[in-house]
């Protein structure tokens, strides 16, 4: 009932909307192409996270407000080795709940707790939210020297469970037992969650990357749901990949790779591996959905912490994902004009960051980015 | 007889009627058997008393197995390694609990000679018996997988300068093989770690790592989100470090090093991990120098060392005479550091690295057209001559 309801709304504003566009729509008021919806501001929850993230964000700040994105941050303080200045977490989790969309930067997550506690921040934010997947979009950019070139695989990885269930315990001195969970109900949604994407995304092929020659009921599970859900998509090509042999052919021929969809561990590290090939931590972007709410981040979470307050982490992996929230929220223009403008910046290769072979700074890389920033041609065409 | 008189001598006195005395003895082996496996001395005698020829456990595999194992043999005969090859076959055979499982003999055999060479086995899917590999890792305590990756000249891969070993925990962690289904639809997987078990692989990866002159030690974990388990490891690994203050040790998350190994490899030197992670990386790090055909593997255990190649049977192109027989023999030559037999271990080594670089004899794998005979030829006639 509800659903109806909130679509009868939506088509209402709809035609509202598109009448108001085609009326406002003449040459004489060139801008209203960009502004989709001219009076709406979306407001957005922000964590900028620790490490080099609070420069990030600033640095996806200043973008904004170059280009008069109407979105307005919610900013919030979220740090688990920095717990005395942190937000609550049920704060946090309702301001993303309300706002629906979040972009944050990395927590970093400490290999000890004083307490004994054993989820980390991170993993009670995704399952207070149930942020079940996590979507890596990895892609290689023109511009940026690396080993591979044109890889073009999205990694999608299951968020709430396997490993990463916090379930330890130590039954006597020096023997410890920790458990990984895998089941039906999240693989199927995970595996669901995967072809959908590889549909809607008009990809060929899904690879589900595995262990189940050794975790025969575990990593089985896994599989055989991806199996199930596979014939539901006959027009979507399946493959299954043992996830050692998975490392080993990224490292040497990733271009064989459309969409994988993972496990929580093994996504970790297909992430990671992926991006390492693509150019660093720095420039891919992630983002991790639920059911409503979908929070952006870079794609590869590490908080580089070495590079705290010297003025040279890149901001390139938080600018897309600030690109790809615009997208989300429906002003594709934006997304689109940050894009085009991260892209360009990179690919002229006359500011780059040191990651990425250069000696600018996270300034002056933000400083070129907002002088690229151009009105795409075709919303440019719409206006006129 | 003989040896013994010259291991004497040779072993306490330098003097250089002494040296010639032994020159004219080694000359002579007293062979009574008239084998084609001399009885020869090991030439770097120096303080060891041992140069008995040494028996070894061999086990050629399936698919191309047989054909490797064979060329790593010639190899050994043409360098005239003091070592003798038993070679004993692992095929399942039903035993009194009627369980599927390695022969006795086998067991027997390595059991006896505490030094195996393995070539690749199959394992055949579903049958309801456990994989030999991991039943032979448990019958002979197998508790590290020690795989050195480095970069091969003359084969060219989009990374350089890897030269990374990487040492697996093998016992336990994810693959204790403990699962169950609680309810239907919900599995558990135990991964068990101990301290025992961790202490054993740290104080062997810290140990290697000097006995081979290498500078660092990366104890790679995830103990930022398995803090009891990888911790108890990434503890032992700290403890371990404090006893050896001549190598470097650092941590690291196993997603960073992921991440920094296929931007840059020489970051790492040696690497210490619990047990998948171990599989995930020593994979991919032989895919940075091109692959497990390239690649050796040691295990060592408490009962003994087995070598083995990682990589599968290949039963495509098995009796060609087309399989590259590398990554086994890279594994014997590991086998004869084990034994101490360095200068035969590198001898080999150098011929098998000439002989790829000059990339007159390689096999279909790396891209060439030679047989694997032609290949090993190649490497016997370098060892005759050099």
């Amino acid at each position: 009932m509800s659903v109806i309801a909130r679509n009868v709304n939506r088509l209402a504003l709809q035609v509202i909307s598109s009448s108001v566009r085609s009326i406002h729509c003449t040459a004489a008021n060139a801008t209203a192409g960009i502004e989709e919806r001219p009076d709406a501001r979306t407001s957005c929850t922000l964590i900028p996270g620790d490490g080099v993230g609070p420069e990030l964000m600033h640095s996806v700040q200043e973008v904004f407000k170059a280009s008069g994105i109407p979105v307005d941050f919610e900013a919030y303080f979220f740090s688990e080795v920095n717990p005395t200045l942190s937000a609550p977490l049920d704060v946090v989790a309702n301001s993303i709940q309300k706002n629906r969309v979040c972009l944050k930067g990395i927590l970093a997550s400490p290999d000890y707790s004083n307490t004994g506690e054993l989820q980390t921040l991170n993993m009670k934010l995704r399952n207070a939210l149930d942020l079940y997947a996590n979507v890596v979009h990895v892609k290689s950019l023109s511009g940026i020297k690396s080993r591979h070139e044109n890889i073009d695989c999205v990694i999608i990885r299951e968020q709430t469970e396997g490993e990463y269930s916090a379930l330890e315990h130590e039954g006597v001195k020096g023997v410890v037992e920790c458990l990984k969970i895998v089941t039906a109900k999240k693989s199927l949604r995970i595996a669901k969650f995967a072809f959908d994407y590889a549909t809607k995304n008009q990809r060929r092929k899904v690879t589900a990357v595995h262990k189940a020659n050794i975790m025969k009921l575990g990593d089985g599970l896994f599989l055989k749901s991806c199996e199930d859900m596979a014939k539901l998509y006959p027009k979507i090509e399946f493959e299954k990949m043992i996830v050692d042999n998975c490392t080993m052919q990224m490292v040497s021929k990733p271009q064989q790779f459309d969409v994988m969809v993972t496990p929580n561990l093994y996504g970790n590290i297909v992430d990671n591996l992926a991006c390492g090939l693509v150019g660093g931590a720095g420039v891919v972007a992630g983002a991790s959905y639920s059911a409503n709410a979908v929070v952006f981040e870079p794609g590869a979470r590490h908080t580089y912490s070495e590079a705290v307050g010297k003025n040279i982490a890149n901001p390139t992996a938080m600018l897309l994902a600030a690109s790809k929230m615009l997208r989300h929220i429906n002003l594709p223009v934006y997304g689109d004009m940050i894009r085009n403008a991260v892209e360009k910046v990179i690919r002229d290769g006359k500011v780059r960051t040191k990651d990425i072979g250069g000696q600018s700074s996270t300034q002056e890389f933000t400083y070129a980015v907002i002088a690229n920033l151009e009105i795409p041609k075709a919303a440019k065409a719409a206006a006129v | 007889m003989v040896s013994y008189v010259k291991n004497l001598i040779s072993g306490n006195l330098k003097g250089k009627i002494w040296e010639k005395l032994s020159k004219f003895l080694q000359k002579n082996p007293q062979n009574p058997s008239g084998t084609s496996k001399n009885v020869r001395l090991s030439p770097v005698s120096g303080s060891r008393y041992f140069s008995e020829l040494k028996k070894c456990t061999i086990i050629p595999g399936d698919g191309i197995g047989p054909e490797i194992s064979e060329a790593v043999q010639k190899i050994f005969d043409a360098a005239k390694v003091p070592i003798e090859w038993e070679s004993v076959d692992v095929t399942p055979v039903r035993g009194p609990d009627g369980k599927f499982g390695i022969p006795q003999a086998a067991i027997d055999s390595v059991n006896k000679n505490k030094i195996g060479l393995k070539g690749p086995l199959m394992t055949p899917v579903g049958k309801g018996h456990r994989s030999l590999n991991l039943a032979l890792r448990k019958e002979f305590n197998l508790y590290a997988n020690v795989r050195p990756c480095r970069s091969l000249e003359g084969y060219k891969t989009l990374y350089d300068n890897v030269d990374v070993i990487t040492i697996r925990e093998n016992t336990e962690g994810e693959y204790s093989g403990i699962e169950h289904e609680i309810v239907e639809g919900v599995v558990q997987s135990i991964k068990l770690i101990t301290e025992d078990a961790s202490m054993r692989v740290a104080e062997f990866a810290f140990q290697y790592a000097k006995d081979n002159n290498r500078k660092k030690v990366t104890a790679v974990h995830k103990a930022n989100i398995m803090r009891m388990s990888d911790g108890l490891f990434l503890r032992c690994c700290r403890e371990m470090a404090k006893k050896y203050p001549d190598v470097k040790f650092e941590e690291r998350y196993l997603d960073t090093v992921c991440l920094n190994m296929v931007q840059d490899p020489s970051l790492y030197d040696v690497l210490v991990m619990p047990n998948l992670y171990g599989d995930i990386l020593s994979d991919m790090c032989a895919g940075l120098v091109g692959g497990l055909g390239l690649t050796p593997s040691g295990n060592i255990g408490i009962n003994g060392a087995l070598f083995e190649s990682v990589h599968g049977t290949a039963p495509d192109i098995a009796g060609q005479d087309k399989a590259n027989p590398t990554a086994l023999l890279l594994s014997a030559v590991m086998m004869l550091r084990y034994m101490n037999l360095n200068d035969h271990a590198d001898k080999i080594q150098h011929a098998c690295f000439d002989t790829i670089k000059e990339a007159k004899y390689l096999t279909g794998d790396l891209g060439g057209k030679a047989k694997c005979s032609e290949f090993t030829n190649e490497i016997c006639r370098k060892i005759t001559q050099g």
